[in-house]
């Protein structure tokens, strides 16, 4: 904490690029400057294709060929980086350079102890004996906060949760006392809960050891929580850098104010996300279409309900040698009941594990309940199902990279379903609705033509969304329909899916595990904890006044932007 | 990664694969048009003399400038029979993979669709049909078939009964690894979009599952076509495939072998190097189509 001591992360115009086989030249950071004091949390925020993940990994010379450093400095601890090879004079990466990645499940080799992982760093870096670097091993086990450190040394990764896994993970960055971590999305992977504990760990590593962190992320909410300075980048490019607060409370350029204003808020409730209105006229006709198909069946929003659960449990056995007999049973969802009235979004959160995308698949027909009652207007749904209940239930998933068949032209795609309930008497008239619904979901008409490949995340989503409009369903299922894309792309996409309800009357079950997300979509929600719904309530009522203690650690853990700033101005 | 993948796909490929992709072209016009190329008809006696028979090729002392090749003990020019023969080895090589292929992609993909009960039926008959040898099972039912059809029978319906002979065992490899490709593709979300929008299960599979995992169908089906034309080849060999009066390269060779020692070699050898040249030209070729499609340099 000294200020004689050398900033541990200091990049001067760094430039880097990749060449492409056209000859071109993509430029993924474009001369970006950057400076981390010791105790120093930095925050790199960004769009997916920003370049923070690049920079991180220039500093660490994991930069992939044909990726290299053009031009400027990166100085670790006040030594140079040597551009041409990427490694610095005096610098080891691993000993010096601590790296926390993403995935907890693969970033620990599944055939070593936790003790080999740790050991292993040490043993190559700080030539210690083994009974040395056995004793380092526990310390960091202690400090990284895991339960009985002794045991869990000679456990293997696959015995740990997932947030053992990343203090495993965080541990093995520490063990030779690095002086700069980088961490690219450490928690992105992880629930609230374990969320919150790995960000206040990370905190006082920063605090206490003096480690300087870069932290590459997209989530405003980890930023708030835990950074010191910021630095927002968009295309390679920084567009605002400065101390977290000031940043986050007062951007001054238009892009990142665009970027954090899109953060859906988790104490208001807005009518629409304030991102630009992708309304063109175009738009507005095909929604018009849209809405004049669907009017047949569906009415408006009302009291009645479509869509009742009651007592459905859900349990997966592993199968037995004999086929069609099940040994071990694992039970999901234990009881739940819930109905969805028309018109209504009703949200189902928790956290991973909890048993909501069962109840979705389950919904959906993928699975077949163990026992209980679905009920959808009128008919009651179990392993068969009729035409008519099939095509008035769809669902969208949550990775929008499978969601489509990758050998399949869009409009085929979404004209397939047309076409199979005979909504439409040929191809082509069936390829014209597709058409239609691309641009009710605000893609150019002509996307059809092309097949999966050629569209970002968020678009993709939006085709899956057109695909499961078009044979007219009265309810709609989203499992984590925007968890896998970025805060911009996703405010529009639910601002599409507040406009799609509208339209077509739709009913929606949503499932998130975004707390923030859900109060921006729902009219009801239930809160789900191992396999059970343990509150459920109006969303106002529910995040106003939660009754259940899980429901108050929830929204307690989900960091926050306001939240924190408010926790300020009390202080003060 | 990304290099190496673009530079796999945009360079042309080695010069040994485009040599044996010259030769299979070759190969194949000949195979095509073989009645109209070869001197004369092997399979029509009138057209060729005993007073012919066994004369050296060409460009050998004692050679006759109408046989390339020399003659064999009938007196048949080898050209022309090596010609025919190579056909029947292309056809039948061909027709057991496609057969074996179609009934392994086939049985594969409603294993890794459906799983449980028919996975388990239909996987276990695989393991127990591979635990014999292909050569012995081949051997039994061409062995079955002479028996019960009887000799008239066997001649014309030779070829159909060394593809059945071929595929009984080859099925498996297709079986086994469409299954696993499909059950990647069954837990995407594509494909539980199209259950969820209600469409049949045969109409996922073959419109949604089969395109998905058809490259590594083709791959096998190229290494494949290779071993296949050797088993046929082998059986032939044997005594167990074509018959001597409508010959395959196999046939070709079992009757050359006789004369081996005394001095005609190039009854044997001639349609041996044939044989040769077509399975290491396949080979090269199949080698390389394994690794330009290789899945792991295909992601991303």
């Amino acid at each position: 904490m000294t200020k004689t001591k050398p900033p541990v992360l200091d990049i001067r115009n760094l430039r880097v690029e990749y060449p492409l086989a056209t000859g071109d030249v993509l430029v993924a950071v474009k001369d970006i400057d950057l400076v981390i004091q010791p105790g120093e949390i930095h925050a790199l925020v960004g769009e997916s294709g920003a370049g923070k993940t690049t920079v991180g990994n220039a500093l660490m010379g994991l930069l992939q060929a044909p990726g290299k450093i053009v031009s400027g400095s990166i100085d670790i601890a006040g030594k140079p980086i040597d551009l041409r090879t990427g490694r610095t004079e005096g610098i080891v990466p691993g000993r010096d350079v601590g790296a926390i990645f993403q995935d907890p499940m693969t970033s620990l080799n599944p055939l070593f102890t936790v003790q080999d992982q740790l050991c292993e760093g040490m043993l190559t870096h700080l030539k210690i004996s083994a009974r040395e670097a056995r004793a380092r091993a526990l310390d960091l086990m202690k400090a990284v906060g895991i339960p009985e450190p002794e045991r869990r040394l000679g456990s293997y990764p696959h015995q740990l949760s997932g947030g053992q896994r990343q203090r495993v993970v965080i541990a093995t960055a520490l063990a030779c006392d690095p002086q700069l971590i980088v961490a690219d999305e450490p928690t992105t992977a992880l629930d609230v809960s374990v969320q919150a504990q790995i960000l206040k760990l990370i905190r006082d590593l920063a605090d206490q050891r003096g480690v300087g962190v870069l932290l590459v992320t997209h989530n405003m909410g980890v930023v708030a929580e835990i950074a010191d300075r910021v630095t927002i980048m968009q295309n390679g490019a920084v567009v605002e850098s400065g101390p977290a607060r000031e940043v986050l409370t007062a951007p001054k350029a238009p892009y990142a104010r665009t970027l954090i204003a899109a953060v859906p808020p988790i104490d208001t409730r807005l009518e629409r996300l304030p991102v630009p209105s992708e309304e063109t006229k175009v738009t507005l006709e095909a929604r018009d279409a849209v809405r004049r198909n669907n009017k047949k069946g569906n009415a408006e929003r009302s009291d009645e309900v479509v869509l009742d659960v009651r007592n459905l449990c859900v349990e997966y056995g592993k199968g037995s040698l004999i086929p069609g007999r099940k040994t071990s049973v694992f039970k999901a969802v234990k009881s739940v009941s819930f109905n969805v009235k028309r018109g209504e979004i009703f949200g189902l959160v928790g956290e991973s594990g909890c048993g909501k995308t069962t109840v979705a698949n389950t919904i959906a027909g993928l699975v077949t309940q163990s026992s209980g009652d679905i009920d959808f207007q009128g008919n009651s749904l179990g392993g068969h199902r009729a035409r008519s209940v099939r095509q008035s239930l769809q669902m969208v998933f949550q990775d929008p990279y499978s969601a489509l068949n990758p050998r399949l032209r869009i409009n085929n795609a979404i004209a397939e379903p047309i076409l199979f309930y005979k909504l439409a008497s040929n191809g082509a008239e069936a390829r014209q609705d597709a058409k239609t619904l691309l641009e009710a979901v605000g893609l150019p008409g002509d996307a059809g033509l092309r097949f999966a490949h050629a569209f970002s995340g968020g678009q993709r989503q939006r085709i899956a969304i057109a695909r499961a409009l078009g044979p007219r369903p009265s309810m709609l299922i989203c499992d984590e329909p925007t968890s896998a894309l970025d805060v911009s792309v996703q405010a529009q996409l639910l601002n599409l899916l507040k406009d799609l309800r509208d339209l077509a009357g739709l009913s929606m079950l949503f499932i998130s595990h975004d707390l923030a997300v859900i109060r921006q979509m729902c009219d009801r929600i239930a809160v789900m904890k191992s396999g059970e719904i343990v509150e459920l309530a109006d969303t106002e009522t529910l995040f106003t006044a939660p009754k259940h203690d899980y429901t108050r650690e929830l929204l307690r853990l989900a960091p926050s932007l306001e939240r924190i700033l408010e926790r300020e101005r009390a202080s003060a | 990664m990304a290099m190496a993948r673009q530079s796999l796909l945009h360079r042309l490929p080695p010069v040994s694969v485009m040599i044996a992709f010259l030769i299979l072209a070759v190969m194949l016009v000949l195979v095509i048009f073989a009645p109209m190329i070869a001197p004369m008809d092997p399979r029509d006696v009138s057209s060729y003399s005993l007073m012919d028979m066994e004369i050296p090729p060409a460009f050998m002392d004692g050679g006759d400038p109408r046989f390339l090749l020399g003659t064999d003990n009938q007196g048949r020019d080898l050209v022309s029979v090596i010609l025919f023969g190579l056909r029947i080895s292309v056809l039948i090589g061909i027709g057991a993979v496609l057969f074996a292929a179609a009934l392994g992609v086939m049985l594969g993909l409603v294993a890794g669709y459906f799983g449980g009960v028919v996975d388990s039926v239909v996987m276990r008959i695989a393991d127990v049909l591979v635990s014999f040898p292909t050569i012995l099972v081949a051997l039994l039912i061409s062995g079955i078939a002479r028996a019960q059809l009887g000799t008239d029978m066997v001649l014309t319906w030779a070829p159909v009964i060394l593809i059945f002979a071929i595929s009984v065992n080859e099925w498996v490899q297709y079986a086994r690894t469409v299954r696993a490709s499909t059950m990647v593709e069954v837990s995407r979300d594509y494909v539980r979009a199209a259950k969820v929008i209600g469409l049949p299960s045969g109409r996922i599979m073959v419109r949604h599952i089969l395109p998905n995992v058809m490259s590594s169908v083709m791959v096998i089906a190229t290494i494949n076509l290779a071993g296949a034309i050797l088993t046929e080849a082998t059986l032939s060999f044997l005594g167990a495939g074509m018959p001597p009066t409508y010959p395959s390269l196999g046939t070709l060779i079992r009757i050359g072998n006789q004369f081996l020692f005394s001095g005609l070699w190039w009854i044997a050898v001639m349609p041996a190097a044939v044989l040769v040249i077509l399975v290491l030209a396949v080979n090269v070729v199949g080698d390389y189509l394994r690794d330009r499609f290789n899945p792991k340099l295909m992601a991303r």
